[in-house]
């Protein structure tokens, strides 16, 4: 399978006009990787996801799976959300099995699939247990292996650590390293953190802000698993921080003299 | 705990300035009764069996209109959140027919369907069903965003999307509508069995009210709350609970 985006633009009207989110965004998605992408907030980059999983169609350019145009959302192209976004009302198990039921899988095939994955994320003794009663990375570990269990082609995550306290954080990117080398999945990974996207990243893209296009592209050749302190990280965090930063100052500044003038 | 201790000592409160306000006796007994007549009233009304009767035929009646309402109402409701044109058109006149108070549609009904059951009927069904219509639309058409991405994201369209996550996710909206339409279907038949001979609670209040029996009077009207109240706390209110907590939004409102 191969993903790719080309010309990609995005504008969207707002109080303040036309504001273009996205412009010109070219990127390849190679099979098998763990593709990350980072980016000042605002810079668009859910904007990215959301095209590529067939959700939003209004824009420019082309978005294509396999050389052919995404037409619609599909459970081959999955998009996971900063929210685990768990039907409230299904259990950890019916909620895992919801993509396999809406594929038409007969019950009895959905409960081995089911089983696997949540032991994947180790929630095999949560299967009965419903969404509200789990903590939150209890939640997106769920969500993770409701994703993983419909087998997708891409995996596109959009911050979906980004609420969660440190340890738990940790304790996933580990997790998702380990499903990512046992599965083989493709992933493209959005995030506004630098070491996460080095820890789960082989290749990272660095967006600009607004309007969002990639700028940079850096590949560490870091040995996995990864882990937050590892002298490694901290070293190409360094050197992927400083045009970071510029990209945060830059939109800092823009803001400021958007409000200013509209002042 | 001390909250219920506050609640009970309110409503005893309330009832000893009664009585003291009865015994006092600045107004006729016939006028203004105390709570021990009335509760005297009560008792005899429910030995004689008028009550229970009354009662019972008022409950059949909004069991059947009620029902009536949802049956018509529900579906109703869901294709009117799912379809733009029926929003606009269905929708809009439910929103204007809502502000009428049902038992403006009386007058209408009577000559319709002449003095029998169908006309109250039709009052109840027209009280409570532009509630339901509204509430269960409004649930549908505003189905929380996400769950809707999620859904399809997963590979669910059409009708399994519908009734695996546009519905349940519309369920606590559709119940509050339920009980909202409940509370207007009791209303709009007390309204209508007080206007004529039809041997429900609401004939016995207006008979109270001829045979100038005050204590009986307010002895109906205690009986109206009661059924109302019960209905409400027994049935809606546990059903939006267990909603709440299941769906996780327990412990958001308050």
């Amino acid at each position: 399978m191969n993903f790719a985006l080309r010309g990609v633009s995005k504008s969207f009207s707002s109080r303040r006009g036309r504001v273009s989110a996205l412009s010109g965004v070219d990127l390849e998605v190679q099979d098998g990787e763990f593709l990350c992408i980072l980016g000042p907030s605002g810079c668009g980059k859910s904007s990215l996801l959301n095209i590529m999983a067939g959700l939003d169609r209004e824009y420019q350019g082309q978005a294509l799976a396999n050389g052919k145009l995404i037409a619609g959302p599909s459970a081959e192209r999955l998009l996971l959300f900063q929210e685990p976004a768990l039907f409230p009302w299904m259990n950890i198990a019916e909620n895992v099995a919801f993509g396999l039921a809406a594929r038409g899988l007969p019950r009895c095939e959905r409960k081995p699939v089911v089983d696997r994955y949540l032991a994947m994320v180790h929630l095999e003794a949560f299967a009965h247990a419903h969404p509200h009663e789990l903590s939150g990375g209890m939640r997106q570990r769920a969500a993770l292996a409701r994703a993983l269990a419909v087998d997708p082609d891409l995996l596109l995550m959009d911050e979906p650590f980004a609420a969660l306290d440190a340890q738990t954080r940790d304790m996933l990117h580990g997790e998702l390293q380990e499903v990512w080398t046992t599965t083989g999945k493709t992933i493209v990974f959005v995030t506004h953190n630098v070491r996460e996207a080095l820890i789960l990243g082989d290749r990272v893209l660095l967006m600009s802000a607004r309007p969002g296009k990639i700028k940079k592209e850096f590949v560490f050749d870091l040995p996995r698993p990864r882990h937050f302190e590892d002298p490694g990280i901290a070293e190409a965090a360094r050197v992927v921080l400083a045009d970071l930063k510029a990209e945060v100052e830059r939109a800092r500044d823009e803001e400021v003299a958007r409000v200013s003038a509209s002042r | 705990m001390s909250r219920l201790l506050g609640k009970g000592l309110f409503f005893v409160g309330l009832l000893l300035v009664w009585h003291i306000l009865a015994i006092a006796e600045i107004w006729p007994v016939w006028v203004f009764p105390g709570p021990l007549d009335v509760a005297d009233s009560i008792l005899s009304g429910c030995m004689d069996g008028s009550f229970v009767e009354g009662a019972g035929r008022s409950l059949g009646r909004i069991a059947l209109g009620y029902g009536i309402s949802l049956v018509i109402g529900l579906p109703l409701g869901l294709a009117v959140g799912r379809m733009r044109l029926l929003g606009d058109t269905v929708g809009t006149l439910s929103l204007g027919l809502q502000s009428l108070p049902s038992v403006c549609w009386l007058p209408l009904g009577l000559l319709w369907f002449g003095l029998n059951e169908s006309a109250i009927m039709f009052v109840v069904v027209m009280g409570a069903i532009f509630s339901i219509i509204l509430s269960t639309a409004d649930g549908v058409r505003n189905t929380t965003p996400l769950y809707l991405k999620a859904g399809k994201t997963l590979g669910a369209h059409g009708l399994f999307l519908y009734t695996r996550v546009v519905l349940p996710a519309a369920l606590p909206a559709i119940v509050s509508g339920m009980k909202l339409g409940w509370t207007f279907a009791w209303r709009s038949l007390m309204a209508g069995e007080l206007l004529y001979v039809s041997g429900g609670l609401g004939q016995l209040l207006s008979m109270g009210r001829e045979l100038n029996d005050m204590p009986r009077v307010m002895a109906v009207m205690l009986v109206i709350i009661m059924i109302g109240l019960t209905i409400d706390r027994l049935v809606f209110a546990r059903l939006e609970t267990r909603l709440r907590e299941r769906w996780g939004l327990a412990g958001s409102g308050r």
